[in-house]
């Protein structure tokens, strides 16, 4: 293979924070002419941010980017476009409403006289034709009418066209998540011939063989840094998910002892997800955890337990009434408008009623009683919810789903962006509603989380593909089969 | 070119057939109506009369449909129009500089509507429905009762008569095509309608989402001018009150046309002919019916409803 011993894309340093979350703390990673590099690690381990900020849509907090060599101070997307760089990003990026030339050529503004569209229609044909044979598109296909595979080939079609603007550097941002066999390894065929006359790639993806097989180099990201760096041949699969996870057995958590404590416990859940050979068993007074990789099914599946509790639902069974904590709280969790004491009671108005009113005392008691349990910063509750902070307002949700009646909790990762103060109230709370009582189904992105479970599921593609009893929990087993499968 | 397998494209484009056709047929519905209860209508000189005041609502309509195309709502459109209209018959009458430099800061202001919506993100709804107020507050200063007069290029204008197809029917299809190729056809069209379907995507691409919104809002003004001043060569004089019913008219006209609220999913020759249907079904075909002037304004309602009813319920069955 000829590299060039050029680097083409540099980052030097970069720091990128969110509120009080650092996602990338001083990355330096660089991109040589004809290469290939894998990025690879575990949900949130900063990969996407980085790839944003190498696109130009992301601006670093610190550091500097340098390509071709040359520093660019005001690097924008499209400053990345002039350049050559180009992104196929892990969410869809075409519009629905256009057809599929019409979006090849918003993204080419140099098509823009007569001719334009027929123009870009023979360019993406030509391309789609040239990566993915016998594709059954046509130019005039309206995307919202293709299959999502249809559309992933179309979007990665888009970024290899050439108009006006060079092709230097194409990030893929797990392309072959929505490819079936074939197409993903004519697309990563295609990056092979791509590499060889001098096109670079970042190539992010979950499949560990992939990355092996396409890429030169392999990059490891953890928490936001980069752990390791080195040609594709040091590496093998056992390495590469060492080196993600850390590798050596978690220490357990304290609490209960490792044996089945709970096996003569009343079940309060049985779900049977679609296709699962497991079925996800739920005790009284147990922590059941839902690993994987983020967007597997586990969220899926919370809600249709959740539903089942008003209707029931095929393969679903609960016994108990449930409450959900939702992960997302800005647009599933609070009410904006009201204030932190009827956030909590709203989930129990039944129990706060006096004939066909509300009695506010009744409300109040319930809100002074879960300020004080689980300790929310507020001087008084009767403040708006957006007076807290994002960690107190996740608090207020939790007191929300505690408070009630609910036997059964929810909890749709829920800690996402909360600060490790307030996660470890919480894990303590968890821990002693679990022993009077309560059982919890907890899907977590976060490993360590899990251990204060006593049963992990773990999801991949929207099944549940390994159960893991305490005793047995240890993160490289859970990265291994929310990557590759428990089969291998 | 690989020649895709029929069964799977089939229901997608045969849903997309019948949103197409939908207009035209319901179009059709309205004129069969009409030349059942009262043939003599269908005429050169019947449908110059019938049709007369579809051309400010077809104008009006398109206006509408820029700014749905990129997700908003204009409920200002009505009072813009009648505002546009008093101006018209005032001072575009007696001091043209003066009512060309009015009218073109009215379009200015619309820009600079659609960069307060989108640089401090607020709902359009709201804004709009503030500034529709506004306009009608600057018509009745204007012009506190009705009056003032066309000026007379605009009447030789509206009164034109070409041989063969009555002039709305032409006006219809210059609007319809104009707006057709500037927003369909050309390359800054194509990213307006993809800023209305994903946003982002078009960001990603490095356009500038503000220019989008900018630049339909003041599309939206452009075309509620030439509204406003086509009706007036209409209706001869104007009344701050005027337009008041364009606001409802024309988000319905665009539905009618196949357009959707969001998505930027839209159609300006579908909106020009569900902005004539709804002229005619208003208008004419009440009066055939011998629909007493009291109920009319019921009477039109009830038959929007029912128009629009039946276009979600096709769409629906049907994609």
């Amino acid at each position: 293979m000829a590299h060039g011993d050029r680097t083409i894309a540099q980052l030097d340093g970069v720091e990128r924070h969110f509120g009080a979350v650092q996602a990338l703390g001083g990355v330096n990673f660089e991109v040589r002419s004809g290469e290939c590099v894998g990025l690879v690690g575990h949900n949130g381990a900063g990969k996407s941010t980085l790839m944003n900020i190498l696109a130009g849509i992301g601006t670093p907090d610190a550091g500097l980017i340098r390509i071709n060599g040359a520093v660019e101070p005001g690097y924008s997307i499209q400053r990345a476009r002039a350049l050559g760089v180009r992104c196929v990003f892990q969410e869809l990026s075409l519009c629905p409403n256009l057809n599929v030339a019409e979006n090849t050529r918003v993204s080419h503004p140099s098509l823009s006289g007569r001719g334009g569209a027929r123009t870009a229609a023979d360019l993406i044909m030509a391309k789609l034709d040239e990566i993915f044979p016998g594709h059954g598109i046509a130019p005039g296909d309206i995307v919202a009418d293709l299959s999502i595979t249809k559309r992933q080939m179309v979007e990665v079609a888009r970024a290899f066209t050439v108009t006006s603007d060079p092709l230097l550097l194409v990030i893929l941002d797990e392309p072959t998540s929505s490819l079936d066999a074939q197409t993903a390894e004519q697309l990563l065929s295609h990056v092979r011939r791509g590499v060889a006359t001098g096109t670079s790639f970042v190539l992010i993806s979950h499949l560990l063989g992939e990355i092996l097989n396409t890429c030169d180099r392999v990059v490891v990201m953890r928490d936001g840094m980069v752990v390791a760096d080195d040609r594709s041949e040091s590496f093998d699969r056992g390495r590469l998910i060492a080196t993600m996870g850390g590798g050596h057995p978690q220490t357990q958590a304290e609490g209960t002892d490792t044996a089945d404590p709970g096996a003569h416990r009343p079940v309060m859940v049985r779900a049977q997800g679609a296709q699962s050979q497991i079925e996800l068993v739920a005790r009284q007074g147990e922590i059941v955890g839902l690993a994987g990789l983020a967007g597997h099914g586990q969220t899926k599946l919370l809600i249709e337990v959740f539903e089942a509790g008003a209707a029931s639902q095929a393969g679903i069974s609960v016994a108990a009434p449930m409450a959900l904590v939702p992960g997302d709280r800005q647009t599933d969790g609070i009410f904006p408008l009201w204030s932190i004491a009827r956030n909590i009671s709203i989930r129990s108005l039944a129990r706060m009623r006096r004939g066909p009113f509300l009695a506010s005392d009744l409300e109040q008691e319930l809100a002074a009683t879960w300020q004080e349990r689980i300790g929310i910063r507020t001087p008084d509750m009767d403040n708006n919810i957006l007076s807290l902070s994002g960690g107190n307002q996740q608090k207020a949700l939790f007191a929300r789903a505690l408070g009630s009646d609910a036997r059964i909790i929810l909890m749709d990762d829920p800690m996402r962006g909360v600060d490790v103060g307030t996660k470890l109230d919480v894990y303590d709370l968890i821990r002693t509603e679990a022993r009077r009582g309560r059982t919890f189904l907890w899907y977590t992105t976060e490993t360590e989380e899990l251990n204060n479970c006593d049963r992990v599921y773990v999801f991949r593609n929207g099944q549940i593909v390994s159960e893991l009893a305490r005793g047995e929990l240890t993160e490289e087993k859970v990265i291994h089969s929310s990557f590759e499968g428990a089969e291998n | 070119m690989v020649v895709p397998p029929v069964a799977a494209r089939r229901p997608a484009n045969y849903a997309r057939m019948v949103r197409t056709l939908l207009p035209a047929f319901s179009f059709t519905l309205i004129l069969l109506a009409i030349a059942w209860l009262n043939p003599r209508a269908i005429s050169y000189l019947g449908f110059s009369l019938m049709l007369n005041l579809a051309i400010p609502i077809a104008l009006a309509t398109i206006a509408q449909m820029f700014v749905i195309t990129i997700n908003e709502l204009d409920l200002s459109i009505g009072t813009f129009v009648g505002f546009v209209g008093c101006v018209t018959a005032t001072w575009l009458r007696d001091d043209p500089l003066i009512g060309i430099l009015v009218l073109m800061a009215a379009i200015a202001v619309y820009a600079g509507l659609g960069a307060l919506i989108h640089l401090r993100n607020l709902p359009s709804i709201v804004v709009t429905l503030g500034m529709s107020f506004v306009w009608q507050g600057l018509s009745i200063l204007l012009l506190p009762k009705p009056g003032g007069k066309a000026p007379d290029w605009l009447l030789a204008l509206m009164g034109f008569k070409p041989p063969f197809v009555p002039f709305p029917i032409v006006a219809a299809l210059i609007i319809g095509l104009v707006v057709h190729f500037g927003l369909m056809r050309s390359a800054y069209g194509t990213v307006l309608r993809g800023a209305g379907g994903n946003p982002q995507a078009i960001g990603r691409a490095g356009w500038s989402l503000l220019r989008t919104k900018v630049v339909m809002f003041a599309m939206t003004g452009l075309f509620g001018v030439f509204s406003g001043i086509a009706l007036i060569g209409i209706t001869t004089s104007a009344d701050a009150n005027i337009g008041n019913g364009y606001t409802l008219l024309s988000i319905a006209g665009v539905i009618l046309g196949g357009g959707e609220f969001v998505g930027g999913r839209v159609s300006p020759i579908g909106a020009v002919i569900g902005a004539l249907t709804l002229a005619l079904a208003a208008g004419s075909l009440l009066t055939f019916m011998h629909i007493p002037p009291d109920w009319q304004v019921a009477a039109n309602g009830v038959i929007l409803i029912l128009v629009l009813a039946a276009r979600a319920f096709i769409s629906r069955r049907g994609g």
